[in-house]
């Protein structure tokens, strides 16, 4: 396996994307978290809430992000984790995550992070700061 | 209306990084690496035990915020961070508390948003903050009427 030391500025890990959203996802996820806010997970409550259905858990976006970084934790750590929620993630919606090189401060590796969904709108973006041990 | 919470702290509250909720965890976020729950993966890690993901700490209790009354519904969330200084392992125990960093409204779209900053703290046992976290949360004008009445 390549580590991240590897990798130049400007180049970014292999993409994910991830199957389309399903209810099963979000009850799992509610479940997990403990974030039973229902505009997750049932559509009435989305509907008096004024969204066209379902929406995903912010949150639950910013997790699966965070997978693209797993294969190298015998190398590092994520010491900053920031994200900035710029859209809404609805059922069935394909989101792909990626993560770009920024800058490279000593053992610090900073990426700029997004997931976007399938029209190529971004659904949420932010940073990962990985600490290289 | 939540400026006067602003510096106001929850009491601290103790957390376990439990095994099982963090292979719930993991498998909720689709992030199935075995360093986080096969245990031989761990233990033969250089944390010599299980890790929780980096956004494992949605999951703890952070106490009560005396005077923070924040509506179930209708709220937004902003913005989130995580500062670690070190992943979690599990199994750990850690002190978890939050505070009200900041409150400040503007014009949007939707008429007046308040934002409200929280921010979370995990301490070992020596009082030491392992991880920190904030998140932003924007209360629509709608929500705050109601609030008020």
């Amino acid at each position: 396996m390549s580590t991240l030391m590897q990798l130049q500025v400007g180049e970014s890990l292999k993409e994910i994307q991830l199957d389309p959203v399903s209810r099963i996802d979000l009850i799992k996820y509610a479940g997990a978290s403990g974030d039973f806010n229902p505009i997750h997970t049932i559509d009435e409550e989305a509907k008096t809430a004024g969204l066209p259905g379902i929406i995903a858990h912010g949150m639950w976006t910013m997790g699966n992000l965070a997978k693209l970084f797993t294969p190298y934790f015998e190398d590092g750590f994520i010491q900053d984790y920031s994200i900035r929620f710029k859209g809404m993630v609805f059922l069935n919606d394909v989101i792909t995550l990626k993560a770009t090189l920024k800058e490279v401060v000593d053992n610090k590796l900073c990426f700029q992070v997004q997931a976007v969904n399938q029209n190529g709108n971004e659904v949420l973006k932010g940073e990962v700061l990985f600490n290289q041990f | 209306m939540f400026n006067e919470t602003v510096g106001k702290r929850s009491n601290k509250v103790k957390n376990v990084v439990e095994r099982g909720a963090v292979k719930k965890f993991a498998e909720a976020i689709g992030d199935l690496h075995p360093i986080y729950f096969d245990e031989e993966v761990g233990r033969n890690s250089r944390y010599q035990n299980n890790i929780a993901p980096p956004t494992f700490p949605r999951t703890f209790d952070y106490g009560v915020i005396e005077g923070l009354n924040l509506p179930n519904k209708g709220l937004i969330h902003g913005e989130q961070t995580f500062h670690y200084k070190r992943p979690l392992v599990v199994g750990e125990e850690l002190l978890c508390y939050s505070e009200v960093k900041k409150y400040f409204e503007k014009k949007g779209n939707f008429g007046d948003m308040g934002f409200l900053v929280l921010e979370s703290f995990g301490e070992d046992a020596a009082g030491n903050v392992i991880f920190s976290s904030t998140s932003t949360v924007v209360i629509s004008e709608a929500v705050r009427k109601v609030l008020t009445k």
